[in-house]
């Protein structure tokens, strides 16, 4: 008796232990982060941080940035139903590679990215050429590195997975049999997917909309490369960074003032993210 | 997948729009993905093999290599440890406030690295509210290596909670038992018991984190200082430098041997899942 006793303390030792690891790593690793930058951004006066997010720079940058998302999030949702749909439902040759090849802007550095849509669309590019020739041909002023689609190009880019990555497994578990059913009575291929495969998919796919989301607000490091213009081709990152390297006092505040658009935005996200997995889980007590 | 359900399959696709999808996912991954890419090999194949080899000898990038592999190495085994704990504590324990927690292990996903980058350069700066602290006791964050795992760490940490949560819940405590019946002390379960079936996931997180990090830009230039002399530059940061002096050669030679370590990287984490899956389906 007195061993389990024992055995039964240490076991609530550990317990408190290991909780007290775990508060005080996300609370000082993750919470007080976010919470200095709400705080760094009021540093100066509210009416300050009111100004410090309406400039012209920012006016422009958000606008960049919720271009390149929304494309980026159509893009995507496109291809990653259309991916899904194929490595689901059907079994063919180079099925694996397919989605390996799918799967490498996960695992690139976006300076990389950057450094790829430069090599193919910037001077030295080769498709430099074919873009000058239709400029010449057709009299247009078509640009994409250091202009508005080389940034769209790169956030579609760097986001290009995210979608077909969360419904992939779900369609997997899922199996093909109803699908197959409803074929072989003679249903059409989009009242299929509207019917069957939609509703299953459903959860995963708003999830991979808002990683999607969330990655594409955020993009740096790719568009960094492909974007020189403030006021012009900036998005809301690369104007944080201007404004955090002029390095005076009053423009780092600016800096975290602009970034707190950016963490609401985040603190959005991640409720959102948290009341789907909390709703599919009630769906599917298994979960994912 | 057998065979002869493979070969019943090509005999008849019974749900339609093969083709279509194909097509659409062909297309698409070759003009954003595949294209961009193949140009960065095509520029790097027009290098000459010893060019080649001289600028990536040069001393800052072979130490910004150094710096990159070897921090992120750091990071993702401290990632490691932590993420297994709060993964622990978050399946099997219940105590109030831990569906918040729970959601906060995804802002490294949320939060824009470049937000991440500048919050924790000011934090651990000689003003912040970390840095000033740390400072009294005479350790020095910001603009060194220790600033670098610093922000490494936050950037990795969820990919190694995500990893193994999953694999935890399944786990339903019968082996546990086991175990204890045959009287084995906490310790000697945990290592050999919980611990091999943890392995995979552990592995894949810590892949995921690794890779994640070698190639971090965003969330490090801030708090890591860039100093060639303090070999606090990290691998990204390089190239974008070369890119800013139009020295493109450096770059895509730079960039090229940055793709095949995280295509290994990839391919050991592909592998490490496969492996897993095998077993749960053996289960």
């Amino acid at each position: 008796m007195n061993e389990i006793e024992k055995l039964e303390k240490s076991k609530k030792r550990v317990k408190y232990l290991l909780i007290t690891v775990t508060v005080l790593f996300i609370v000082l690793m993750l919470v007080v982060p976010l919470i200095s930058v709400i705080s760094n951004s009021l540093a100066e006066c509210f009416s300050f941080y009111i100004k410090s997010i309406t400039t012209e720079y920012v006016k422009s940058a958000l606008l960049v940035t919720l271009l390149a998302t929304v494309v980026a999030v159509i893009v995507n949702t496109i291809f990653g139903i259309c991916a899904a749909w194929l490595l689901t439902k059907f079994s063919f040759k180079g099925k694996h590679i397919l989605a390996t090849l799918i799967d490498i802007p996960f695992s690139i550095s976006p300076v990389i990215v950057g450094l790829s849509y430069l090599m193919t669309f910037g001077r030295l590019g080769w498709f430099y050429p074919v873009i000058r020739a239709i400029n010449m041909h057709f009299g247009t002023d078509i640009r994409i590195a250091f202009a508005i689609p080389g940034v769209v190009l790169a956030t579609v880019f760097v986001t290009f997975p995210f979608v077909s990555r969360e419904i992939i497994p779900v369609l997997n578990v899922q199996g093909k049999d109803e699908e197959e059913a409803a074929a072989l009575m003679g249903a059409k291929g989009f009242t299929i997917f509207r019917k069957i495969t939609l509703p299953h998919m459903k959860w995963g796919l708003i999830y991979g909309i808002i990683l999607c989301t969330a990655r594409a607000l955020g993009e740096f490091g790719a568009v960094n490369a492909l974007s020189k213009t403030r006021g012009e081709t900036f998005t809301l990152p690369l104007e944080i960074d201007a404004l955090y390297m002029s390095g005076t006092r009053t423009s780092i505040t600016s800096a975290f003032a602009v970034s707190s658009i950016l963490v609401i935005l985040a603190i959005i996200i991640l409720f959102a993210r948290n009341i789907i997995e909390h709703s599919s889980r009630l769906k599917e007590p298994k979960g994912r | 997948m057998s065979a002869k359900y493979r070969k019943k399959a090509k005999k008849a696709r019974v749900i339609p729009g093969y083709h279509l999808t194909l097509g659409v996912v062909i297309t698409m991954l070759s003009l954003i993905v595949l294209i961009p890419l193949a140009s960065v090999l095509v520029y790097s194949l027009k290098i000459s093999p010893s060019e080649f080899i001289k600028l990536l000898c040069r001393e800052n990038v072979r130490n910004a290599f150094a710096t990159s592999i070897g921090c992120a190495f750091i990071a993702a085994v401290i990632n490691i440890f932590f993420g297994l704990i709060i993964a622990w504590t978050l399946v099997k324990y219940d105590f109030p406030g831990k569906r918040i927690l729970d959601g906060f292990i995804e802002l490294p996903f949320a939060l824009p690295t470049a937000v991440a980058g500048i919050t924790l350069s000011k934090l651990y700066s000689e003003t912040g509210f970390f840095g000033s602290q740390l400072a009294k006791l005479g350790i020095k964050v910001a603009y060194t290596k220790v600033g670098l795992v610093i922000a490494l760490i936050f950037v990795g940490i969820p990919f190694v909670v995500r990893a193994v949560q999953p694999v935890l819940e399944k786990t339903d405590g019968q082996y546990e038992e086991a175990a204890f019946m045959l009287g084995a002390s906490p310790g000697k379960t945990f290592l050999s018991v919980i611990l091999p079936e943890l392995r995979p996931a552990l592995l894949t997180g810590f892949g995921l984190a690794f890779a994640r990090g070698i190639g971090e830009y965003g969330s490090v230039i801030y708090i890591s200082g860039n100093s060639a002399k303090e070999h606090t530059q990290v691998i990204s940061y390089v190239i974008m430098q070369k890119l800013s002096y139009v020295d493109y050669a450096s770059a895509t030679a730079i960039a090229l041997v940055m793709l095949i370590i995280s295509f290994l990287l990839l391919l050991f984490v592909n592998i490490v899942q496969a492996k897993q899956s095998a077993r749960t389906n053996l289960l």
